[in-house]
């Protein structure tokens, strides 16, 4: 547990993965975009349980909604389900290898999608095209060099 | 902030947790239903527009540092070719302005002749495309250029192939725009070879538009040009919204439902004009039918409108309509 105070990450992190959602893409590759801001909360959820945690994920979702134009309260209630599902299995994620715990992160992001499709399915609104069941996977791949990244930026005091 | 230590396990605290989530699960369903059915929201996300505009501008930036690159590498030659053919493709629609000048004399004259009202006349801004990409599961786009440019809330966007939308929201930088294609977008629309007035609806995809309960006898055919009718008063008349790619009966049998592609490229990254329609002018009873056309206040072309003093940006020469405007507007457009 690192309790120096390193804190200046989290909003900073937060606040790249807003930028890089917003990101102009190619077309063709649009539905790979990876969902950034679950990945960023994702981790701090299990990195600072005192600091972060279902209020945290909702406010992140309300702003990235409103950043995005989206239907607002979508994000947040993505976010907050799947923090507490994290904060559920925390436990167990900390001690995974780092494969593992990139492949709970994927199941998450899968979930994560599975949710959004069902507000969609709800209210009437047009599905996402089929390349956007693949961000997961992208998601997942990404989780192992940002865990270590986020990891070397806060002195990789970790205890295992 | 929420605060959640905990050891593993079951503990008390699982059930604080679960009525923490619960509540924020509400919260956020209360926030999307507002959001979805009421659009009280609209005046917050106005408000919040202002807060994240720094976001959007900065996500902008990578691509208009790449523009800019682009352009400053831009060799002699390659310049020297595009101003060859930009003048070439000036010099082409000079003519057809000259051309369409005259169509509009003589649609002056025997609009003077039938006692019709003349049309207001039409003048627009070039406002940059910010950008971004947004909401994927909605067709809105960004402009880079907002309340202190003279950009209003309900201003029909158009780009040289046709009408692209209009604007539902402005910050002091930046407006959104609602593109024909979202869900939420209805614009009555008329076919330009007969007539036939009907409505065009967005599905939520970027390259098709649905013309629904078309009656089985109406003169409409695939292939057909579909333009805005100005019913409503919305959208001005006369503007290219699609062509009929195909028809196919509805559930019922009694109407046909159409296919349309949009005539307007939505190409990000561009320029778009925004319209602004100047006052209609009064109606004045017909002339006598002499034939004498500067009797009648149409909407033939005049010289560039100036923009207002504090408009940044350039005010093109203004777009002529090509259809009539049917004298009683009807409050129609939008669903809600």
């Amino acid at each position: 547990m690192n309790r120096r105070g390193r804190m200046w990450l989290l909003p900073v992190s937060v606040l790249i993965a807003l930028l890089l959602g917003l990101l102009p893409l190619p077309q063709p590759v649009q539905g790979l975009r990876p969902y950034w801001l679950a990945l960023v909360v994702a981790y701090w959820v299990i990195e600072e349980p005192e600091r972060v945690g279902l209020g945290f994920a909702f406010l992140v979702g309300v702003l990235a909604d409103l950043v995005s134009g989206a239907l607002l309260g979508e994000q947040a209630l993505r976010l907050v389900v799947m923090a507490f599902i994290l904060q559920r299995f925390r436990a167990q994620l900390r001690f995974f290898p780092l494969a593992q715990q990139a492949l709970a992160i994927g199941g998450l992001l899968l979930n994560d999608r599975v949710v959004a499709a069902a507000i969609h399915l709800l209210l009437g609104l047009p599905q996402l095209p089929w390349p956007y069941w693949l961000a997961p996977l992208v998601g997942m791949l990404l989780w192992a060099p940002l865990f270590l990244l986020f990891d070397a930026f806060r002195q990789g005091r970790r205890s295992r | 902030m929420s605060s959640f230590a905990n050891p593993a396990g079951p503990r008390p605290g699982d059930v604080a947790g679960t009525l923490r989530l619960l509540a924020y699960l509400a919260l956020s369903v209360v926030l999307i239903v507002l959001d979805h059915r009421g659009g009280w929201l609209a005046q917050a996300r106005a408000t919040a527009g202002v807060v994240v505009q720094p976001l959007w501008q900065l996500a902008g930036l990578p691509s208009r540092l790449g523009q800019t690159m682009r352009e400053d590498a831009a060799t002699r030659a390659t310049l020297a070719e595009d101003n060859r053919r930009l003048r070439n493709e000036l010099l082409v629609m000079g003519a057809r302005q000259a051309r369409l000048q005259v169509e509009a004399d003589e649609n002056a004259r025997l609009r003077g002749l039938l006692g019709a009202a003349g049309r207001g006349r039409l003048d627009v801004q070039l406002a940059p495309i910010l950008d971004i990409d947004l909401d994927p599961a909605r067709q809105r786009l960004l402009l880079n250029a907002g309340a202190s440019e003279g950009v209003r809330q309900g201003q029909s966007v158009i780009d040289a192939g046709g009408l692209l939308g209009q604007i539902i929201a402005v910050t002091p930088g930046t407006a959104t725009v609602l593109l024909l294609t979202d869900l939420d977008h209805a614009v009555p629309v008329s076919v330009s070879r007969s007539g036939v007035r009907l409505v065009a609806y967005g599905i939520g995809r970027s390259d098709r538009l649905e013309l629904r309960n078309i009656p089985v006898s109406s003169d409409v055919v695939v292939g057909d040009v579909v333009v805005t009718s100005g019913l409503g008063g919305r959208f001005p008349p006369g503007f290219p919204v699609g062509t009929i790619l195909e028809l196919r009966p509805d559930d019922s049998h009694a109407f046909l439902v159409g296919a349309l592609e949009p005539a307007a490229q939505l190409d990000r990254g561009r320029d778009v004009l925004l319209l602004r329609e100047q006052p209609r002018t009064p109606l004045r009873p017909a002339p006598a039918a002499t034939g004498n056309a500067d009797a009648v206040d149409a909407g033939a072309p005049v010289p560039p409108a100036s923009a207002p003093p504090d408009d940044t940006q350039p005010a093109a020469p203004p777009a002529g309509a090509a259809d009539g405007q049917p004298p009683a507007p009807q409050p129609q457009g939008r669903t809600p």
